[in-house]
């Protein structure tokens, strides 16, 4: 039962290069978002709001199908990618991740946004008289403050995309060793007579990868809070 | 030399301010809570932006609106001792004293760490977070981070607000070293006057957002037109005084010190000054009581003599007498006499009389060193 098969350790492998590079990816994203939102005002912030929380509310699906349109090979900006670099990620791991991606960036940001709007503006004033120009302050005082939250935001945007199925499986199908992921994997399983052991293997594995992500994204929160707080 | 003229309409109040303080010492912005002291100081330090005005600090332009000029913060370099610390909790007490330090330009570091530690006495705290500090052990980390900066100014904003007496006591003769042997101008926020007359040399009185008055601060602190601001319980003199000799007594504690002023001396609680220390020495009006004659076998051991110049009107009960204790009338101490003792001793301008001042009126709040 310990140890995986060829074809389990496989999934757990894809997803979680998949998830580990959706989180890096749209880490500055998900940071510039964060920012606008918490501390900037300008016109059109509420539908940035509203497009960043869409794939909250939006059928998975829906956003795989939208990313199909968009990064197709006839897509606006798949048919430039392809023809400028040659690249297509569709069908590839590098679009599971970027459907992975887009799945979790509300998560991430609301999670970061929260964290800044709690980061003290006059901290990062008495920054400013001491002689650091705004991007210093933004590194010395505002990132590490703000560090539990993005490692909240990380952790949780890692969580969700270790789980993305719906955008995935609609944008870039269900190819073993490219894009079958766990969940496809468990999808694909439950669907093949007499897989129904091996499901359920993989449903562990995945709530166990899943609860270790969780767990120590909470312990390292913990030290980096009584560090700040002492 | 400071020169200061802003404006700006925040909400429904209009701050609009002018004066020009000589950056020698302490400059003291003195007013009520919501005189808008607060936000000239962010003005000053560049965290608050006026809709129009100039301000220039020895020449240099900080701001000048018709210019287009408005130096970012950290290009003024004004240091910013905040009302409640602001130190950067992320920070050991070693990171946030170095903060402004490591900015500061190499040949502008005239202060170092070990001057700073040494003068505010806090070695033991260095690697410690603020978190764990005492309310007056981070407003003295915030003293120093602001003073590593090497400020071409010193900007303090009530910086003992929030601290109880034996605190402010703790503080207070820092502040006077950073003026005596740092030399460093220093724009000193308060509403207390006790901390006024100990610190400052000059005094802006801030009301409603405009500035009511500007000058030395026993100037400013003895006109009866301001007294609506200077505040009525303490109002009272500022007086210029030095000392002269100590009285040991039976020992020490119970010792007296003999200081001299305009026309005539006082015998205050010991002191632990030597002789030749000039002084400012606040008189509260409610303190002095007022004689025609000398008074004969009365435990009041301060008895000055002076003419009275100015007998103000009738507040409740109350009149305040001014009594100048020179011929030119430059030094001058107030008595809070009763309106009815006023009429039955006839007082009026003209007359002579005798300002009989308690010993213990005058304590370690009243009396402020001077400078230099």
């Amino acid at each position: 039962m310990l140890a995986l098969t060829e074809l389990e350790s496989e999934a757990v492998r894809l997803s979680l290069r998949v998830a580990f590079w959706s989180v890096t990816g749209s880490l500055p994203f998900g940071l510039l978002a964060a920012w606008l939102l918490a501390r900037r005002n300008f016109p059109g912030k509420i539908i940035l709001d509203g497009v960043v929380h869409l794939p909250l509310v939006v059928p998975p699906v829906v956003v795989g199908y939208g990313l199909l349109l968009l990064f197709g090979r006839r897509g606006p900006i798949g048919g430039w990618l392809y023809e400028t670099f040659g690249i297509s990620i569709i069908f590839t791991w590098e679009g599971a991740a970027l459907a992975a991606a887009v799945m979790a960036f509300p998560l991430m940001v609301r999670a970061m946004r929260l964290s800044l709007e709690a980061v003290d503006g006059k901290l990062e004033a008495a920054a400013r008289t001491l002689g650091a120009t705004p991007i210093e302050v933004f590194c010395t005082v505002t990132l590490p403050l703000m560090a539990p939250g993005i490692l909240a935001g990380a952790v949780l945007a890692f969580a969700r995309s270790l789980g993305e199925f719906g955008a995935t499986i609609t944008f870039v199908s269900n190819i073993p060793g490219e894009t079958r992921t766990l969940p496809v994997a468990i999808y694909t399983l439950t669907q093949t007579p007499g897989g129904d052991a091996a499901a359920f293997r993989l449903a562990v594995i995945s709530v166990l990868l899943a609860l270790i992500a969780l767990v120590a994204s909470e312990l390292l929160a913990r030290r980096v809070r009584t560090k700040i707080h002492g | 030399m400071l020169q200061v003229h802003a404006a700006r309409l925040l909400g429904n109040f209009r701050l609009d301010v002018a004066f020009e303080a000589p950056t020698g010492g302490i400059v003291a912005l003195f007013g009520k809570s919501g005189a808008g002291k607060t936000s000239l100081v962010s003005m000053l330090a560049g965290l608050l932006k006026p809709t129009q005005g100039r301000i220039t600090l020895d020449g240099m332009v900080l701001f000048d609106s018709a210019a287009g000029v408005d130096l970012p913060p950290e290009r003024r370099r004004l240091g910013y001792v905040f009302q409640e610390g602001r130190l950067f909790p992320h920070l050991t007490v070693r990171g946030n004293l170095l903060y402004g330090f490591r900015r500061a330009p190499a040949d502008e570091r005239l202060i170092q760490l070990d001057k700073v530690v040494e003068l505010l006495g806090i070695a033991p705290l260095l690697d410690r977070r603020p978190a764990g500090l005492s309310g007056g052990e981070k407003q003295r980390v915030a003293i120093g981070r602001a003073l590593l900066a090497n400020p071409r100014l010193l900007l303090m904003d009530e910086p003992l607000a929030s601290l109880d007496a034996s605190r402010k006591e703790e503080i207070l003769p820092f502040i006077e070293q950073l003026r005596d042997e740092l030399r460093l101008p220093i724009v000193y926020v308060s509403h207390d006057m006790s901390e006024i007359v100990r610190l400052a040399d000059t005094l802006v009185l801030m009301s409603e957002g405009r500035v009511a008055a500007v000058g030395p601060v026993d100037e400013v602190f003895g006109r009866l037109d301001l007294r609506p601001l200077t505040g009525r319980y303490e109002a009272g003199a500022i007086l210029q005084a030095e000392v002269a000799e100590h009285d040991a007594g039976h020992d020490r504690a119970s010792g007296l010190t003999r200081l001299v002023l305009p026309g005539g001396s006082l015998w205050v609680a010991h002191l632990d000054l030597p002789p030749g220390t000039r002084l400012r020495l606040r008189i509260r009006a409610r303190d002095v009581a007022l004689a025609l004659t000398p008074p004969t076998d009365t435990s009041i051991l301060n008895v000055l003599a002076g003419r009275i110049v100015e007998v103000g009107k009738d507040e409740g009960p109350y009149v305040d007498v001014k009594l100048a204790l020179d011929a030119s009338g430059a030094a001058a101490i107030w008595a809070r006499v009763t309106a009815r003792s006023a009429r039955t001793l006839d007082l009026r301008a003209g007359r002579d009389a005798y300002a009989l001042i308690k010993t213990v009126a005058i304590d370690r709040h009243s009396l402020g060193r001077y400078g230099r």
